[in-house]
């Protein structure tokens, strides 16, 4: 069964399509790099499978199953994965509240709460800022609690948008140790957003490439940066790999 | 000595009366003036509707009402004359918290609305995809807006507490029953007993500090932005 399945799925903001889809599969165990420009559309996508906003025309299925559903359901589906934000809002609190939060949603035992919260902080090296007001954490920091927000939900899928902008070179290499265990160690699904190439080399089983709200390009990595089918992904590779 | 002695031209139990009547009826307006007005800016910060820069300019304007309107516009309801004439309650407490509930509304309303659009949609997503239902996110957007909103209701009970227009048209300043800071500081001033009025004006301020101070206090990290 197919993670995601999207079917002639069009965006707009205003009259303006920001997205347009006329197919697009994603499967389950595996890490996507989604790439592109500015403006692509990249976190307009990771919204749409967050169920955050819905398709103006067109379908999302998320494991088989429609998602213009009922409220109920697309809750319950959208418990299943956690989107960390490009630019993560952190609450009012301390990082350890903050961690918390989606367990306490999911009326997660309170043991159980503690012992997630602090495996996650541990994950991204942030157990000893745990007591730490979240509102004096320096970008990076901010950046690994979000993302520790998101892993100790145990998501089935992970959606990432650039979570290693900020990041110093340890910190991304971490990250990534980190995303590739979630995908072995809890089957997680991950579909992350970057502008990082190489990043996207080392770590993705499978890249797209977003261009103007289109998908111009779709395959198992070193496909895509081997021998890309479009012309723009090319162009979009030779472009970037300049400087 | 000469102020001391004009200081006590309003006796001790007088005075505590119009700081207690001062507090209560500006007090009431305000926690009156917060239970609509905080729903209604959360509503207004949050949800997008025709119409809704309209009703935002609405509220802006009157959140700079003149006091003396607010007051006319109750005294005009409740005068003998008046739809709710009947009541009987011009010249009463209640009309003053009522003229004051006018003046603080549009206020806690438009600050409200400000703080909470801020950061709505950010705040917002953030709990939704953390796996808050629709509730628990616009929960969470309150909560976090909501050292604005303090401020906000801060704002609408100095507003409340400071004015003298309405609580004097539908007051009317009758000692023992209608007497607050701010009338009898007009009061003290015309009779010339301008010691008695500065006095009553430094209360009114120190009264004014000690209120927020206690809010501010039970604000958690009021200050940690
Ligand atoms: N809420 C919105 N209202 C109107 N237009 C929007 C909104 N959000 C995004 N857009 C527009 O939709 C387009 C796609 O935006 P999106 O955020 O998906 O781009 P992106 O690929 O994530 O870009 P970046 O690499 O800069 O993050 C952009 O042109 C953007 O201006
Ligand atoms: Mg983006």
């Amino acid at each position: 069964m197919k993670l995601f399945e999207m079917t002639n799925v069009i965006k707009k903001y205003g009259s303006r399509t920001v997205l347009n889809v006329p197919q697009l599969q994603l499967g389950q165990d595996l890490i996507y790099a989604i790439l592109g420009p500015n403006g692509a559309g990249k976190t307009t996508l990771l919204r749409l499978l967050n169920l955050l906003t819905a398709p103006d025309s067109g379908q999302l299925k998320f494991m088989g199953v429609d998602t213009a559903a009922s409220e109920a359901t697309r809750l319950a589906m959208s418990r299943q994965m956690c989107m960390v934000f490009q630019k993560p809002y952190m609450f009012r609190t301390s990082v350890y509240n903050n961690v918390a939060y989606g367990l306490k949603l999911r009326k997660t035992g309170a043991r159980e709460i503690r012992k997630r919260v602090m495996e996650a902080l541990d994950f991204v090296g942030m157990a000893s800022f745990a007591a730490r007001h979240a509102f004096k954490l320096s970008g990076g920091e901010t950046q690994r609690v979000a993302l520790a927000r998101a892993l100790a939900l145990r998501p089935r899928v992970l959606l990432l948008d650039e979570p290693t902008a900020n990041l110093d070179p340890a910190s991304v290499q971490a990250i990534e140790r980190i995303i590739r265990n979630s995908r072995d160690q809890y089957g997680t699904s991950v579909i992350m957003v970057t502008h990082n190439l190489f990043q996207a080399k080392r770590i993705a089983d499978q890249t797209i490439l977003l261009f103007d709200g289109q998908v111009v390009e779709q395959q198992a990595t070193n496909v895509f940066f081997t021998a890309p089918k479009d012309e723009r992904t090319r162009r979009f590779l030779d472009g970037t790999m300049v400087y | 000595m000469e102020t001391l002695s004009s200081f006590w031209l309003i006796q001790k139990a007088e005075m505590l009366e119009i700081v207690r009547l001062s507090l209560a009826v500006s007090g009431s307006a305000t926690i009156l003036g917060s239970l609509v007005g905080v729903p209604l800016g959360a509503w207004m910060g949050m949800s997008d509707f025709t119409g809704k820069k309209l009703l935002l300019r609405l509220i802006y304007t009157l959140m700079a009402l003149p006091p003396v309107l607010a007051g006319l516009v109750v005294y005009l309801l409740l005068s003998r004359s008046g739809p709710l004439g009947a009541w009987e309650l011009l010249f009463t407490p209640p009309a003053m918290v009522a003229a004051q509930f006018l003046l603080v509304t549009p206020i806690v309303t438009g600050l409200s609305a400000a703080a909470i659009a801020a950061k709505e949609r950010l705040i917002y997503d953030n709990a939704r995809s953390l796996g808050a239902n629709r509730r628990q996110a616009m929960w969470a957007v309150v909560r976090e807006s909501r050292t604005g909103i303090i401020s906000g209701v801060m704002t609408g009970f100095g507003r409340a507490f400071a004015e003298v227009g309405a609580v004097m048209l539908v007051g009317g300043n009758i000692r023992h029953q209608t007497r607050v800071l701010t009338t009898a500081i007009v009061m003290e001033t015309r009779q010339g007993n301008f010691e008695l009025a500065v006095a009553l004006g430094v209360i009114l301020l120190v009264l004014s500090f000690l209120v927020s101070s206690v809010v501010l206090l039970n604000a958690d990290e009021f200050t940690a932005t």
